[in-house]
């Protein structure tokens, strides 16, 4: 059990560790020239990775931003050919897809922020030759778009055929509709909100928590050594807990024991379910960095684009064309703020239609019902020429 | 060798052909239960009106998106609180207003967001309807009241007679009225004879 402990443990983070994915990467924002971020703070250069699926038309019509969400990456569709891992959205995107890449040209960035090959806290600051950790200036969603759009524009990409997201990705769409409004030609906001919730600042905080009270956190500072493994673990636990439903985990699990025997050892999991977070925890720990965790989830809190203004006044003069999405049981991201995203773009008089898929998966639905969800993403794709 | 789809256009129907001749070209139109979106389409193909819809169907949605329409999933029975008054030229409650919960507050919402509203309901006290009901002893099957009594959408029974009255009382404009039976208008009698009453409402009440 210890040696298993301390083989999790050690696992350390370096920004080469993504390299290895077939992924392109932009650098950016090199000094004197840094990206002013929202909080007024300076920070380049920036790497930022990115994947690319189909091919560009020659008057750069057919090109879609895919944004994705906390945990994912610019890896969003085909296998990775060293690694064999299938994109997050791999049953969405491809060839004859919902997102048909022998139609359009996909592209997916990892978010500045992030540790999947884009600048993020551990990274190395140049200036000090050792990872920025806590010294990474506060990020907010505006300022991964800011960061998207500086990748479009070096891809000579003026207009964006459509913004798709789901969950912290439906931020980015979002931000995407206020931001550059007149850099998209629709856009399609997938099981999110204009602004979270207490209760959903509640889970993230309790998600931050776990991390910052793992002693290996060290302040931010645990690179090259031990990293908070049980803290970040603990946090993806708490927030699998939150993307699935009732439903979904009784049917996935029930009350099922797990077979493996635990020797009589007190308050080893028992519970199939109970295993399954256990997994997922420790899995996420080889795949993301905790200070990463901290900083996207509080970008994910402080985002607000109504922020005390007439709802109506939100979307105003927005010509692009808006699909929303939501799903049925999804209770992290419910309906009900998927509506308010249609009333605000009702309101402001923007060509709009919503759809509430039927699913019992959660949050998780916007992953992983890909059959429905590519269907009507695709038919209003095709509408859009 | 090549295959030669001849893709059949479909025929638009005779209530559509009314109302589409009601509607002036470029005008704002929402439809209330838009269905799969036929009346929409044809709006903005022949009259370029700025259309927008209101399903609750899933199914209804995908076939809407499919043409490239705006639709939203709503209940109608929720009323239009996010529209502001006499913010559409046309509201249209066609073949949908026998079927909400509350027809009385969704016509007022109806009349309240258009400057017009077009209603069009199947005529509950049609001729044929009244022989299967008197002679035959049965809830009427007819070509506009398709359903069997156990698995019909429509919640209210109705006649052209009933809605007139209902005008009167709430005082609604009537701008004009169309009574259709097999394809074709019909002028006497309408209550005994329209099997489809089809009106345009004007939501300046007298």
């Amino acid at each position: 059990m210890q040696e298993k402990n301390r083989r999790q443990a050690n696992i350390t983070f370096t920004i080469q560790k993504l390299e290895e994915n077939k992924a392109k990467y932009f650098t950016f924002a090199i000094p004197p020239n840094e990206l002013i971020l929202e909080s007024g703070k300076k920070l380049g250069p920036i790497r930022i990775a990115y994947e690319t699926y189909g091919k560009l038309n020659q008057e750069k019509t057919n090109a879609i931003l895919i944004a994705h969400a906390l945990s994912g990456d610019a890896h969003a569709a085909g296998i990775n050919q060293q690694k064999g891992i299938e994109g997050w959205w791999n049953n969405l995107i491809g060839p004859g897809k919902g997102i048909d890449t022998n139609k359009f040209f996909v592209v997916c960035s990892n978010i500045i922020g992030g540790c999947q090959g884009s600048t993020g806290p551990s990274s190395i600051n140049l200036y000090t030759g050792k990872e920025y950790s806590t010294d990474f200036p506060i990020i907010t969603i505006g300022d991964m778009v800011n960061a998207q759009k500086a990748l479009i524009n070096h891809l000579k990409i003026s207009k964006l055929l459509s913004v798709i997201g789901g969950s912290m990705g439906g931020m980015q769409v979002l931000q995407w509709m206020i931001a550059y409004p007149e850099s998209i030609k629709s856009a399609i906001p997938i099981a999110t909100t204009m602004k979270h919730t207490p209760q959903q600042i509640a889970f993230n905080e309790v998600g931050r928590q776990a991390i910052i009270s793992d002693p290996n956190w060290n302040k931010g500072h645990y690179y090259g050594s031990r990293v908070p493994a049980k803290g970040l673990a603990l946090a993806r636990m708490i927030g699998h807990i939150t993307y699935m439903s009732d439903d979904s985990m009784s049917k996935k699990f029930g009350r099922h024991f797990k077979t493996k025997k635990n020797n009589g050892i007190k308050f080893e999991p028992e519970f199939e379910v109970e295993g399954y977070l256990r997994y997922r925890g420790g899995s996420f720990v080889k795949r993301f960095d905790a200070n990463s965790y901290l900083y996207i989830t509080k970008a994910m809190d402080n985002f607000n684009i109504v922020n005390g203004k007439d709802i109506g006044h939100i979307f105003k003069g927005l010509r692009a064309k808006i699909l929303v999405i939501s799903f049925e049981s999804d209770w992290l991201y419910p309906s009900q703020q998927s509506q308010e995203i249609v009333r605000a773009c009702k309101l402001a008089r923007v060509k709009t239609s919503y759809c509430e898929i039927s699913s019992s998966y959660g949050h998780d639905a916007f992953l992983l019902e890909t059959g429905e969800e590519g269907q009507i993403i695709g038919h209003f794709l095709n509408t859009l020429n | 060798m090549i295959k030669v789809i001849v893709i059949q256009k479909s025929e638009i129907s005779f209530d559509n052909q009314i109302i589409l001749s009601w509607i002036k070209s470029s005008s704002s139109v929402l439809d209330l239960g838009c269905g799969n979106g036929e009346l929409l389409e044809l709006l903005i193909k022949e009259k370029k009106v700025q259309g927008q819809g209101i399903e609750v169907n899933q199914q209804s949605i995908y076939n809407c998106i499919i043409k490239g329409l705006n639709v939203f999933q709503q209940d109608v029975d929720s009323g239009l609180c996010d529209f502001p008054s006499s913010s559409i030229d046309y509201v249209i409650l066609n073949q949908t207003f026998q079927q909400v919960k509350k027809p009385s507050f969704v016509l007022k919402e109806a009349l309240r967001v258009g400057k017009n509203t077009v209603v069009g309901f199947p005529n509950f006290l049609y001729i044929s309807s009244r022989l299967k009901m008197c002679f035959g002893g049965r809830v009427p099957v007819t070509p506009a009241l398709p359903y069997d009594w156990y698995d019909t959408p429509n919640l209210h029974f109705f006649s052209i007679s009933d809605f007139l009255d209902y005008c009167k009382i709430k005082k609604i404009q009537i701008k004009k009225s169309v009574f259709i039976t097999k394809n074709k208008k019909i002028k006497l009698f309408p209550n005994l004879f329209g099997e489809i009453g089809l009106f345009l409402l004007s939501s300046c009440s007298k």
